[in-house]
């Protein structure tokens, strides 16, 4: 085994490799073009939750039940990655962030660097906090699927794709 | 209904099944199982995470009033609202004022089976409320009007053309679905505006913890969040074995349930809702309102059922089926299971291995009684299930409970008195037959080949079925008039005491002692040319026979006399060597709950399965040109209970030192499982069971090499499913066949 070598972000990468679900670096200056290149119009997204960054502007970050249900692709923040299974974790939040993540065909969770945890247990001590607190979270690896219809299909009642963004934390490189 | 006459009915309902269903829930199953191996081949700690999982239950199931009461203190806190319901009616009652307080026209449903337990669609239905369950399996069904098959993938008896010539007669649509695809596409969009108008929505949990009240929730299509989140109000029911004290202790469980159930790491959804929660309703009447801008106030009601579980908290027997969370694996990994599915295996509700224990409790023993037989006690579900119930036990148990509370039976005349057993008057004829095997076996040797003679006949065939359900199609194993006793008696000891390495006492299993003798007597001489002194004594039957038939009070009582003759032995330093697996398997797990804890750790530790001695012998030391072998290919068929202690490789590892080249099955089971493939309302199924094992032995690479199977039931099956016989491995290694290698 490779894992003790290698990097959380290395096994998170590898992790959504497995799921098939495509993982763009960037830096967060380049935010905007990074998602230029990986949402299909319309779109929709809920305020990021980070300092540093914002979406950009072209992106409805005011949905509504109509907008809801006419966009393709949704872009929102994620609190945690976990890299032994490629999951991010969607916080529910009043704008409307868990349900944006789920109707839209492609979901865009952007999270950073710094808030990947390596394994499940680490990731649910750091949500335990949050949910004793009344706060709710989905824990979501890859696309919806579902297996009851006689084969795997994508796209259940939630998004057929997902595409993760990583924000880089600006440290050097290994 | 006569005996006879519900067996053929059984047998007929099987047959129904095996053609119809058989062939989707094998597929199924079978892929899971596999996918199941994989994923937790992948954890490290697998083993470590599964007694992490079992210590919550067992803990969280200790403290459950006082967790009742704190989840009910912090859901409430929320603003919340929770409901403990006594049983069915009455959650039924309090579910149908939710709906009609708010005036509930429709309700949408994520899969769950506790409200399958419920009945709780019919309920709310009777009210003019339109239940619409949202999971594309559990909505298959609905449209089909048919109950699940598995606890986990409801439809799983359905195939893509099943489901798509349904869809097409039910909804007419205007280009015909054909593909997973379009079926997925048109659920999805149907039910998808079935959703977004509804005004209740109701989901079941997988398990809330009671520090936070979050309701998680495990899935994959995503009908869980949105049947949760989109209408204003949200109804969570769940049994009250699903509490765990804190978010921290879902880690483990969060990390077993989907390898467990449909074998992937992890399912696409791990929702962890903690309601009311903060998320915006999706109202549909004001489509151009920002989420943003509204504020809801959502109603979050938390129905915890008893309906018979803290009843089962009480009983020390069915407590452990509480810890059970449902995962699927006793099913999935269950042969039977995978020629049946649940619509034979399963009760009123629940299906699979663990069902047994749950009808059981949550509809009473009538409920278990239609499919308990189905388990053989073959106990491949044990390594499998996540939180380490021994299902095989909790089946034994209410078959137990079974035959006491069955009816005298008409030829109780016939038996009472006759059988030395120690079971109450009223037991099923068949499975006293079957459980006092050892009783036969003697009378059959003495009075051999006249008994053979005797029981081959065609009349006496036709009464054994009619009055025993013995099946006709069956070859009934010969008695031999010298058994192994009375072989290694006149033969002696051929290993002076003074040359022996080791003593053994070799334990002469009923079958072994009676039956095949021979793989006996190659025992005795694979161990003496190892310079092992052999022992024969008279120990009598392991108490295997009547347990599987649920006899538990002769099985205790066997249990005893076993170690009471062997005891001396053990004191004076021999090991108990057994060529039986399923005996050896009764002194490593069942004695445990048969004798005082410290006899059974004595018998425990000084037993072994023969290839498993043999393999210590030669690590020890031993010289394996002793023994015989060749440079020949073997088909080799582990047997089921020899694999959950972990023992086939030493067997693998042996034939291989002495030359053989060996191919392993890897099917769950032989499908004869002791007495199971005799009995005349299981014959067919258990023939469907071993066509996996006559398959994989039929292949190319298989069909040339000799087979070969260490346990008696499992030589049984492949003999009539090959027409060619199978040998017991230590037979391979009988210094008479040595060969020049």
């Amino acid at each position: 085994m490779t894992v003790d070598v290698q990097t959380t972000r290395e096994r998170f990468e590898e992790s959504l490799a497995d799921l098939e679900v495509p993982v763009t670096r960037t830096e967060p200056t380049d935010l905007e073009s990074t998602l230029e290149e990986i949402v299909r119009e319309p779109v929709i997204g809920t305020p990021l939750e980070f300092d540093a960054v914002s979406l950009p502007n072209w992106i409805d970050d005011a949905p509504t039940p109509a907008t809801l249900e006419a966009a393709t692709t949704s872009v929102t923040s994620a609190s945690l990655g976990i890299a032994d299974y490629g999951s991010v974790v969607l916080p529910a939040r009043p704008d409307g962030s868990e349900q944006v993540s789920l109707f839209p065909e492609l979901h865009v969770p952007i999270l950073r660097e710094s808030d990947l945890v390596p394994d499940m247990p680490t990731a649910i001590d750091r949500l335990g906090p949050v949910l004793r607190d009344g706060g709710s979270a989905i824990l979501a690896t890859g696309p919806s699927a579902t297996a009851d219809m006689g084969a795997l299909v994508r796209g259940a009642h939630g998004p057929k794709a997902v595409h993760v963004v990583l924000l880089e934390d600006g440290e050097t490189d290994e | 209904m006569s005996d006879a006459d519900g067996r053929r009915s059984k047998a007929a309902h099987i047959r129904r099944l095996l053609e119809t269903e058989g062939d989707a829930v094998e597929e199924n199953t079978i892929g899971f199982n596999r996918g199941r191996y994989e994923s937790v081949a992948d954890l490290e700690d697998y083993e470590e995470l599964k007694s992490e999982a079992r210590a919550i239950k067992e803990n969280a199931i200790e403290r459950l009033p006082e967790l009742i009461d704190e989840l009910t203190a912090t859901v409430e806190d929320n603003g919340g609202t929770v409901y403990l319901a006594d049983d069915a009616a009455d959650a039924n009652r309090y579910i149908r004022e939710v709906a009609s307080e708010k005036d509930a026209d429709r309700l949408v449903k994520s899969k769950s089976m506790t409200t399958e337990e419920l009945e709780v669609n019919e309920a709310l239905e009777a009210d003019g409320v339109d239940v619409v369950e949202t999971d594309l399996g559990e909505w298959v069904l609905q449209v089909a009007d048919e109950a699940p098959s598995h606890i986990v993938a409801p439809a799983i008896h359905r195939s893509e053309a099943d489901i798509a010539r349904l869809f097409n007669e039910r909804f007419n649509p205007e280009e015909p679905l054909e593909t997973a695809e379009e079926l997925t596409a048109f659920a999805r969009e149907r039910l998808g505006r079935l959703i977004r108008e509804a005004d209740v929505g109701m989901t079941g949990a997988n398990f809330i913890t009671a520090d936070s009240g979050t309701i998680a929730l495990v899935t994959s299509e995503g009908n869980a969040r949105k049947s949760a989140v989109v209408p204003d109000t949200h109804v969570a029911v769940a049994g009250v074995e699903k509490i765990v004290p804190s978010v921290e202790d879902l880690s483990p469980f969060i990390e077993l349930i989907g390898r467990s159930g449909t074998g992937q790491d992890i399912t696409s959804y791990i929702s962890l809702l903690t309601p009311p929660v903060e998320s915006p309703v999706v109202d549909v009447d004001e489509p151009d309102v920002a989420f943003a801008d509204r504020d809801d106030d959502r109603e979050f009601h938390l129905v915890l059922i008893d309906n018979g579980r803290m009843a089962m908290r009480e009983d020390d027997q069915l407590r452990e089926t509480l810890y059970c969370i449902r995962c699927s694996a006793c099913a999935n990994s269950c042969a039977n299971f995978q020629s049946v599915g649940g619509h034979a295996f399963g009760g009123e509700t629940y299906s699979g291995g663990i069902a047994t224990g749950w009808e059981a409790g949550v509809h009473g023993y009538d409920s278990a009684a239609e499919f308990n037989d189905f388990c053989t006690g073959c106990s491949r579900c044990v390594n499998q299930c996540p939180v380490k119930i021994d299902i095989p036990w909790i089946n034994t148990v209410v078959r137990d409970r079974l035959n006491r509370g069955g009816e005298a039976g008409q030829f109780e005349f016939l038996v009472e008195g006759l059988t030395p057993d120690e079971e109450p008057g009223g037991i099923d004829l068949q499975k006293r037959l079957f459980g006092n095997y050892e009783a036969l076996a003697k009378l059959g040797s003495a009075t051999a080949p006249v008994s053979n003679w005797l029981a081959a006949a065609g009349p006496a065939r036709t009464v054994l079925e009619r009055v025993a359900g013995v099946d006709s199609r069956r070859e009934l194993p010969e008695f031999k008039r010298e058994t192994l006793r009375d072989w290694f008696e006149s033969r002696g000891s051929r290993v002076d005491a003074a040359d022996a390495k080791r003593e053994v006492v070799l334990y002469p299993d009923t079958y072994t002692n009676h039956v095949d003798v021979d793989r006996g007597k190659a025992a005795v001489r694979v161990l003496e040319a190892l310079d092992v002194r052999v022992r024969i004594p008279a120990v009598p039957e392991s108490g295997r026979a009547p347990l599987s038939q649920g006899m538990i009070d002769t099985a205790d009582e066997r249990a005893s006399r076993v170690y009471a003759a062997l005891a001396e032995h053990i004191d004076a330093g021999r090991d108990v060597v057994v060529v039986e697996p399923s005996d050896l398997a009764m002194f490593r797990r069942e004695y445990e709950k048969l004798l005082p804890e410290a006899s059974f750790e004595r018998l425990r530790e000084g037993s072994y399965e023969v290839l498993e001695y043999v393999y210590g012998l030669l690590e020890n030391g031993a010289d394996a040109d002793a023994l015989g072998g060749a440079d020949a290919e073997i088909a080799y068929h582990s047997h089921c209970q020899q694999r959950t202690l972990g023992l086939e490789p030493y067997t693998t590892t042996v034939l291989e030192e002495v030359g053989y080249d060996v191919l392993e099955s890897d099917v769950e089971c032989c499908g004869m499982a002791g007495s199971f493939g005799y009995k005349s309302e299981y014959y067919e199924l258990s023939v469907d069971v071993g066509d996996r094992l006559r398959e994989q032995f039929t292949e190319p690479e298989a069909r040339d090499r000799i087979v070969a199977a260490s346990g008696t039931s499992c030589e049984d099956q492949l003999g009539s499913l090959l027409e060619r016989d199978a040998v017991h491995p230590v037979e391979l290694l009988d210094p008479r066949r040595r060969s020049g290698r």
